[in-house]
């Protein structure tokens, strides 16, 4: 099922040809990425390398507390006279209370270090969404056409929260076998070199044998990752389109796609765990082997009388001990490797490329009069196919430019150029003389004030969804600007009026309602260039003749595209752009098009049919 | 929790294979240092380079048996929790598509979301360490014990008697994780509600230059759900150093206590020393326990979640409701309707309509139209009076059976990530063929034809265009060839001579179809046998187009400012 609809996605030429580029680039860097992925993992850590400091500190003080407790033991034992009357209580009790010190002391310690690692992974965390967040918001709008917004929210958090996870425990458990490698290597070798031979042997074994584990692994994780992706993907849009799905009673038909999504989903979860729980039982298997090697050799080394029996015994609790780390790293292994895939995911959201840099020279765009120009302008979405050839425009100051046609027909592209969510092929598109290219995309785009067709509210009150956009709204003026939408007696019978939280999902505001909300939201811009994209076309005519004085004041002085059907809207614009399949065929205003009896005048009559 | 078990139950049998292996494998791995012991302390003096290589070759018997045990239990524990969490799943998934849109306000969409997926994650990650981890420890814990007491009965019980201690904490603890994990699924859902809206509303984002300001919100929302999780993770993590602690002190009072025994002649210093080792093991095996305590929180914390999910009584079920006597197709007989249960959205509704009859609705934004399709279709049930559909209540109707009589686009309607073809069948039996019937019908054949009727949508329909959507939509709903149709506000992004021709097909061809319009323009609906005037949720104005203009001054208004003027006007 998933798999088909990737097949279908490849028939859209410019997805495919990013999703062939993505893969050839994924194949490319793979061997290398691994290393990759962790160095930049490190790097987060690296942010808060004094923390991480401390961490080390702490874990190394609270082992080596740790370890002085059975030290002191074997002290307070020691007084501990074989035979009745013998034992030295003094010595026993004095030992016993630095015991209790120590494992106190350590135990404060471990819980230091629990927070202070729960600290760190906060901050790797936070600024990981945060850095994620950037990328997101400085993308080009095609990226959220292309990517379900499911999968970015589960790159959010069940990736974010994946490498969480790991970063938390695995890393401390990393260092603290790293220093008991160490101490231990160094006894064994002190008491028998021979015998650590065999560790030559299987400590390597025991490598090769996890790097090629991993090898096979790596690709089970990334596809559990990815699946999960796809599976928070459709959840998303299922519900989103819960409404539909009932009046065409298609629950059934739903929850059938869904199996199908679910069973891969936990399917690659379980062919990863598959893969993965080899590695933990293997590890402990070849150290296994090398205990009772270590044991064989060492008793034919004790026959040959090279060895003493003691020596035996302390060189197998070494070599536990060796070994024990050992198995626990192997064994998180897996816990790493679904973090390295998370990791994965994450950063290529955040390499993910950013809409280009605003170019050096760029000007903020200031004290703008709105003469806004095209000179040849061509466009299209994809190189094969142009939408917008050749156009050229003037739109003066205060001037009204209406784009008309069938449905269709390419005006929401002009709207895109206009505000730079996409730049232009050819030609060049100016406001006040300066080429857009040369401005800063925030201060261009803050010269707009725009009503879209696509509402859309946040999760506010009211009074913050209409402010929204101007700094400096008081109350007051909210109230003016919704009174003049005419939304205001409506926010009134509502039960916390303005302080109304509208809710996502919210039900009782319909979607004209919602479109007075952002009209009244434009109306608080203080912008010289306005965009109406069928601004009102959810509203009732009768509301819209009453808001049309409010509409023609938010209009006044302004250099207004508008695209609207309800031809009434655009009547007295003074340039009207009629579109058609893409191309401009006829320019002019109302009365000229009129008496041209072209294809304005029909659509123009086609309302009354 | 109990709600989990129930997934695990079916499992059961294959969960207990898994965990004798599990234990049969974590024995022969507990034998290793035994065979060493023996071979240390009675087959070396011996001498016997035979006995020496045949017990090696025992231990590594028992090494391989290990592996393979390890290996077979932990994918059986894998699969066990594959298999609940794809049950608990697909349960979860079909419940919500099921839950009434009341229902699904209540939990809000974004909470909705997060359950179907953070939160079985949450369950599934914990059944499979559950198996994993549970077994190993506790018999570590539990054989430990056991070989102490055969070593001096006494010292053990002094060590045992830290037990209720370590066991009132854990109790504690994870009680207290419990509601500290929902609280930070709560922000999680916060956090994600955040993120969608900046998903969809990036456009305008940009364009206002809000870029910061939802950086800002979107900060205090990360920094929240961080901070929860540090605060339950605070909590959670006291657990381990404070066990770690009271068993060591369990240790001293052991060396206490043996001093003592020794000093009355009770007991040898040896049997302290191997108390020791002895000790350390149930230590580690302690702290494995106490990993498992804090996932079993947060699992429950997610549990709880499903479960209030899962729990929710069916709603909207079919009702016994007296049938009337009537030839008409679709009645509202005095049907009122509020959605916050105080001010009535729509009040005393009353029409009816034969087959075949077309009704148009208008009135301004806000004044209840859609609420009269949401009651007709059952999305909600009437406050008072009652609907029928040929002398039936809609509340009687199996609601497959009241469905499927619909075709229907609404106002926010969704366009999936999928073929158009797929779009417009949407799961029914219809071919290929009467999809394009459909959209020919629905003006959308020549931009279908265009893309190619195989090829896939982009989500939410981003390539479309607001008129193609809305085309697809129409397409959608007549395809069905259903005996009623909705169009709620659905061709407002056609241009006036498109939507012409769409209700000039409609009418050609889905004459016995009772079609319900609502519609901001005067020309969709003017056509219509009734035309119905809302106004702040009341009918103002019932009749025909030409009974309207004499009756009803609103409508008149309506009229004038959308024909009258225009149609006399520069010619």
């Amino acid at each position: 099922m998933a798999k088909n609809k990737k097949e279908h996605l490849i028939e859209k030429p410019d997805i495919a040809s990013s999703l062939k580029e993505q893969r050839a680039r994924e194949a490319k860097r793979a061997p290398k990425n691994r290393k990759h992925i962790i160095l930049r993992l490190l790097k987060y850590l690296m942010r808060y390398k004094w923390y991480v400091f401390f961490a080390l500190l702490l874990s190394i003080g609270s082992n080596l507390f740790a370890l002085v407790g059975p030290m002191l033991s074997g002290y307070a034992i020691d007084a501990i006279e074989f035979g009745r009357g013998n034992v030295d209580f003094d010595t026993v009790v004095h030992y016993c209370i630095l015991m209790i010190i120590f494992y106190g002391l350590s135990s404060a310690m471990s819980y230091g270090l629990a927070v202070l690692m729960l600290q760190i992974t906060r901050k790797v965390v936070y600024s990981m969404r945060q850095d994620l967040f950037n990328r997101l918001m400085s993308l080009p709008v095609g990226y959220f056409d292309r990517n379900p917004s499911g999968d970015i929210i589960s790159r959010f958090s069940y990736d974010v929260d994946t490498i969480n996870t790991s970063l938390s425990s695995d890393l401390i458990t990393l260092f603290s076998s790293a220093i008991t490698v160490i101490v231990s290597l160094v006894m064994m070798i002190i008491i028998s070199p021979k015998l650590v031979l065999i560790f030559v042997v299987t400590v390597p074994v025991t490598i090769v044998f996890t790097k090629k584990l991993t090898s096979y692994t790596r690709p089970l994780f990334r596809a559990r990752s990815r699946k999960l992706g796809e599976l928070n993907g459709f959840i998303e849009e299922m519900m989103t389109g819960q409404k539909t799905l009932k009046a065409y009673h298609q629950q059934p038909t739903t929850i059938e796609k869904f199996k199908a999504h679910n069973t891969d989903a936990v399917n690659a979860y379980y062919q990863a765990d598959y893969m993965g729980s080899m590695v933990g039982p293997s590890v402990n298997l070849i150290n296994n082997i090398s205990l009772s090697l270590v044991t064989i050799f060492g008793a034919i080394l004790y026959l040959g009388g090279s060895m003493t029996l003691g020596d035996i015994s302390s060189f197998v609790l070494y070599s536990r001990k060796f070994s024990g780390p050992i198995n626990e790293s192997a064994n998180i292994m897996s816990e790493l490797q679904s973090a390295l895939a998370a990791a994965e995911r994450v950063f290529r959201l955040i390499d993910e490329a950013p809409e280009p840099e605003d170019s050096e020279h760029a000007m903020e765009l200031k004290e703008v009069r709105g003469d806004v120009e095209l000179n040849d302008v061509c466009f299209g979405y994809t190189a094969e196919r142009e939408i917008i050839h050749d156009l050229s425009l003037k739109a003066p100051k205060g001037k009204t430019v209406a784009i008309v046609g069938p449905t269709g027909a390419g005006k929401t592209t002009l709207i895109n150029l206009l505000m730079r969510f996409y730049d232009v092929d050819s030609g060049t598109i100016t406001v006040d003389e300066k080429p857009i290219a040369d401005l800063t995309r925030g201060s261009l785009r803050r010269a707009y004030a725009m009503v879209l067709q696509d509402t859309w509210l946040f999760h506010g009150t009211i009074y913050e969804n209409i402010s929204y956009g101007s700094d400096t709204a008081t109350m007051e003026d909210v109230r003016r600007v919704a009174k003049a939408a005419h939304i205001h007696n409506y926010i009134m019978t509502l039960p916390d009026q303005y302080d109304t939280i509208l809710s996502d999902d919210g039900t009782n505001i319909s979607k004209g309602q919602k479109q007075l909300i952002t009209i009244a939201r434009a109306m608080l811009l203080d912008a010289h260039m306005l965009i109406l994209d069928e601004a009102t076309s959810n509203v009732d005519t009768r509301t819209e003749i009453q808001i049309q004085q409010a509409m023609l004041k938010l209009m006044e002085g302004k250099t207004c595209f508008v695209i609207a059907h309800r031809l009434s809207t655009i009547r007295n614009a003074d340039q009207i752009l009629v579109v058609k399949d893409g191309e401009i065929v006829e320019i002019g205003n109302h009365r000229e098009l009129m008496t041209k009896k072209g294809f304005y005048s029909q659509l123009y009559y086609s309302q009354f049919q | 929790m109990s709600c989990i078990f129930r997934y695990i139950k079916p499992y059961l049998g294959r969960m207990t294979v898994g965990l004798i292996v599990k234990v049969l494998a974590t024995i022969a791995e507990l034998l290793i240092p035994w065979a060493l012991a023996y071979m240390v302390d009675d087959i070396i003096p011996m001498k016997s380079v035979k006995m020496i290589l045949l017990w090696g070759c025992v231990m590594f018997l028992f090494a391989f048996l290990a592996w393979i045990g390890n290996i077979v239990a932990n994918r059986m524990a894998s699969r066990v929790a594959r298999n609940t969490t794809e049950r608990l799943r697909l349960d979860l998934f079909t419940k919500i598509s099921y839950l009434s849109s009341r229902q699904a306000e209540g939990f809000t969409m974004p909470s909705l979301i997060s359950r179907a997926t953070t939160d079985t994650y949450n369950i599934h990650q914990m059944v499979g360490m559950m198996q994993r981890l549970g077994v190993r420890s506790p018999i570590m814990m539990l054989g430990g014990i056991g070989i102490t007491m055969t070593l001096d009965v006494p010292l053990t019980l002094i060590m045992v008697c830290m037990l209720p201690f370590m066991g009132v904490l854990v109790y504690h603890i994870s009680k207290k994780g419990i509601p500290l994990y929902t609280y930070v699924q709560e922000a999680i859902d916060r956090f994600v509600r955040q993120l969608r809206e900046d998903i969809t509303g990036v456009r305008v984002i940009k364009a206002l230059s809000k870029v910061e300001y939802e950086t800002e919100k979107f900060d205090k929302i990360n920094e929240e759900v961080v901070n929860r999780d540090r605060h339950a993770g605070m909590i959670m993590n006291v657990l381990n150093p404070v066990m770690n602690f009271l068993l060591n002190v369990g240790m001293v009072l052991v060396i206490l206590l043996g001093a003592w025994r020794v000093n009355e002649g009770l007991t040898e210093p040896g049997t302290i020393i191997a108390f020791m080792s002895y000790v350390t093991l149930i230590l580690n095996a302690m702290l494995f326990m106490s990993r498992l305590f804090v996932m079993t929180s947060k699992a429950t914390a997610s549990g709880k979640r499903i479960e209030a999910v899962l729990d929710t009584p069916a709603d909207l079920l079919v009702e016994e409701h007296d049938p009337i006597q009537t030839e008409d197709h679709i009645v509202f007989d005095h049907v009122t309707y509020s959605y916050e249960g105080s001010a009535p959205n729509v009040k005393d509704i009353c029409f009816s309509l034969k087959k075949g009859e077309t009704l148009g609705i208008i009135g301004a934004t806000g004044s209840g139209k859609t609420t009269l399709i949401n009651l007709l279709m059952r999305f909600y049930d009437v406050g008072k009076g009652a609907i029928y559909i040929n002398g039936k209540d809609v509340r009687s109707y199996d609601p497959k059976e009241l469905h499927t009589m619909f075709g229907a686009a609404f106002q926010n309607d969704v366009i999936f990530n999928d073929t158009i073809y797929e779009n417009i069948r949407f799961g029914r039996n219809i071919s290929k063929e009467e999809a394009l019937e459909a959209a020919k019908y629905a003006q959308a054949l020549e931009f279908i034809e265009e893309k190619g009727v195989d090829s896939v949508l982009a989500i939410k329909g981003a390539n479309l265009s607001g008129g193609q959507k809305q085309r697809l939509l129409i397409a959608r709903a007549l395809a069905g060839k259903p005996e009623i149709l909705i169009l709620d506000d659905s061709s407002s992004a056609l241009d006036y001579k498109t939507d012409a021709k769409l209700r000039q097909e409609i009418n050609a061809h889905f004459a016995d179809t009772t079609t319900i319009i609502i519609a901001q323009r005067i020309s969709s609906i003017m056509g219509a046998d009734k035309i119905i005037v809302m106004d702040e949720g009341e009918m103002i104005g019932y009749g025909t187009h030409e009974e309207l203009m004499k009756t009803c001054s609103i409508y008149q208004e309506i009229s004038q400012s959308q024909m009258g003027g225009e149609a006399s006007g520069e010619e």
